[in-house]
């Protein structure tokens, strides 16, 4: 990691919780309240390069992040997301991937300026017969504290739901090709996707 | 097109609802010729099953003809096929175990939160069959959208009637699980609480495993005359007690497998299971289980356990002493529907298993609403209702 990451800092999060066991830091019940973490895991059914591949290329996030409107990519490191937000409003920033480790991990951080601070790190390791386990944390201050992330949860746009649902579109879409949709003709499908 | 649909408690319709269409590229649309009511729908006409919006589309029981097919489906365009009620993707590692019911992948992502709340871990989509189960539209209508038509439906060959293979979608391959979850060994006395389709199929196939012996147990005289017709014993528990009875006929052993096969709408005026209804009547929602608390309770030691009958929530004083003390096996879960197909259409092929005994009414799909009344109000007469789109057919 390097040393200028502040948002997802595994040391601090270590050094809050007691190491009385070997559960994942984001799953303390001992957590910084001020700012939201969130972290969710699953295996999906294909080989690491595969799923590392698809992700680094940040325009394909689009077809599994449910809030994403759209990422910009500028270059090798730097890119723009427009993201829905409550209210039919979005919200944008810039990011910078601050960290790369090829079939490992992307790391990724809001620049200065950014609606909603964040930043995100997914990782990908081999499990073997049972495909890749995909890891998911996501740092961010909730817009307008409190009270935001209440609209937010409203809106089931909060991030801690919507990181679960995005890890299990991904997971389909490697997976079956497709994301699953109860919609029954396309023109529903619009509707539920606007 | 036309399609029954759901509205509230004992309230379905007839409704003139838009077209399916494609809209992923393993889809297929079907234009049924045949849909059957469930047992499992009348949980849903009672109002037993949570997450039920006005409006949804009811049948998973269903089958008919190919006219339109997405570009990864493998289906073509005239095929007759029987679809399975669950809805798996057959890519993800529960469909490479052939565990169909447990798919990663035929539930919507938001419809995934219930049931991982719930239960832990979300489980295969469902037609038909609530939002909880992926809130996808259900084939007691003209057309339906098939998701995964590439691995799930069966095809059938133009020259079999419907009405011999319409049951792999759910009854058969689920009363053949019931059957291999009880674990029969040749010399086995299997006994099966509940005659109702998926019970009446798990006889056939008990036999057909090898059991010695099966009795059933019923309170409707016509579906005991059924399972009779099928080679079982029968206890009608209104005329007699129950366990004594079992442990009579079993030489005071148990029976060495018990199958449940009616789940929590189990009838009867037991003391546990008023008590039930009345948390169930006052949104309590524990789940009225009477027959598998007497299963477990007659079950010879070291025996087995099989539970095909649905339950969606929580059991009040489930005898779980008993089942560990005596060191029961206890196998359940929804039907690995894609897995059994195949045998089981030759099954039927061969003669092997009976299935038009069962269905004692047809009627159109413009008659769904009466065939709902008629299932629900006369259980002994009506065994199985099956609706034929177009057909003109009245009660």
């Amino acid at each position: 990691m390097p040393s200028d990451d502040a948002h997802i800092d595994d040391a601090r999060l270590v050094s809050q919780k007691p190491p009385h066991d070997d559960a994942p830091p984001t799953t303390s019940k001992n957590l910084d309240s001020d700012r939201e973490l969130v972290g969710r895991a699953v295996t999906i059914n294909r080989p690491v390069a595969e799923l590392y591949a698809f992700f680094r290329d940040f325009t394909n996030l689009a077809q599994f992040m449910e809030n994403i409107v759209r990422i910009d990519v500028q270059d090798a490191k730097h890119s723009h997301w427009v993201v829905k937000a409550p209210g039919g409003k979005t919200v944008e920033w810039d990011a910078t991937v601050t960290d790369e480790r090829e079939n490992e991990s992307i790391t990724w951080q809001s620049d200065e300026g950014a609606d909603v601070p964040n930043s995100g790190r997914v990782t990908f390791r081999n499990a073997g017969a049972r495909g890749t386990v995909v890891t998911a944390t996501i740092a961010y201050d909730p817009p307008a504290g409190t009270i935001g992330k209440l609209i937010a949860k409203l809106f089931q746009r909060e991030p801690a739901i919507q990181a679960r649902r995005d890890l299990r579109r991904f997971k389909q879409l490697m997976e079956t090709g497709e994301v699953a949709t109860a919609a029954m003709n396309r023109a529903q499908f619009e509707k539920e996707d606007a | 097109m036309r399609a029954l649909a759901w509205h509230g408690k004992h309230d379905v319709r007839v409704d003139t609802v838009d077209d399916p269409g494609i809209v992923n590229p393993r889809d297929a649309i079907i234009k049924v010729t045949a849909t059957a009511i469930c047992g499992s729908d009348l949980h849903l006409y009672d109002g037993f099953i949570p997450t039920m919006q006005a409006g949804d589309i009811l049948g998973h029981e269903f089958m008919g003809e190919v006219v339109e097919v997405g570009a990864k489906s493998t289906l073509k365009k005239g095929q007759k096929v029987v679809v399975p009620f669950t809805i798996a993707c057959g890519s993800c590692y529960y469909c490479s175990k052939h565990q169909y019911s447990a798919c990663d992948n035929g539930l919507p992502a938001d419809n995934q939160d219930i049931a991982q709340e719930l239960y832990g871990q979300p489980m295969s989509g469902l037609f038909g069959y609530s939002h909880m189960t992926g809130g996808y539209a259900g084939g007691q209508a003209e057309y339906v959208r098939v998701p995964f038509s590439d691995v799930g439906p069966i095809v059938i060959p133009d020259s079999v009637e419907d009405e011999r293979v319409l049951f792999l979608s759910d009854i058969l391959p689920t009363g053949w699980m019931a059957a291999e979850n009880a674990e029969i060994e040749p010399g086995d006395i299997v006994a099966v609480w509940g005659c109702g389709p998926v019970g009446l199929f798990a006889i056939q196939s008990a036999k057909l495993m090898g059991a010695d012996r099966i009795i059933a147990i019923d309170h409707f005289p016509r579906r005991l005359e059924l399972a009779r017709k099928f080679g079982a014993e029968t206890i009608n528990f209104e005329e007699s007690a129950t366990y004594e009875a079992l442990m009579e006929m079993t030489g005071g052993i148990g029976p060495d497998a018990v199958i449940d096969a009616v789940g929590l709408e189990a009838h009867g005026f037991f003391v546990d299971n008023v008590i039930d209804q009345i948390k169930k009547s006052t949104f309590l929602g524990t789940d009225r289980p009477h027959s598998i608390r007497q299963a477990i309770v007659a079950c010879r030691k070291g025996g087995r356990v099989s539970m095909p009958a649905v339950y969606g929530g929580f059991v009040d004083k489930f005898p779980l002493g008993a089942l560990m003390e005596k060191g029961l096996t206890l196998k359940t879960g929804q039907t690995h529907v894609q897995h059994y197909m195949p045998g089981l259409l030759n099954a039927i092929m061969e003669g092997k298993i009976d299935t038009t005994f069962l269905i004692s009414h047809r009627l159109d799909l413009e008659k769904g609403p009466e065939g709902y009344k008629m299932f629900h109000d006369n259980q002994n007469e009506v065994t199985k209702v099956v609706l034929k789109p177009g057909s003109g057919l009245a009660a």
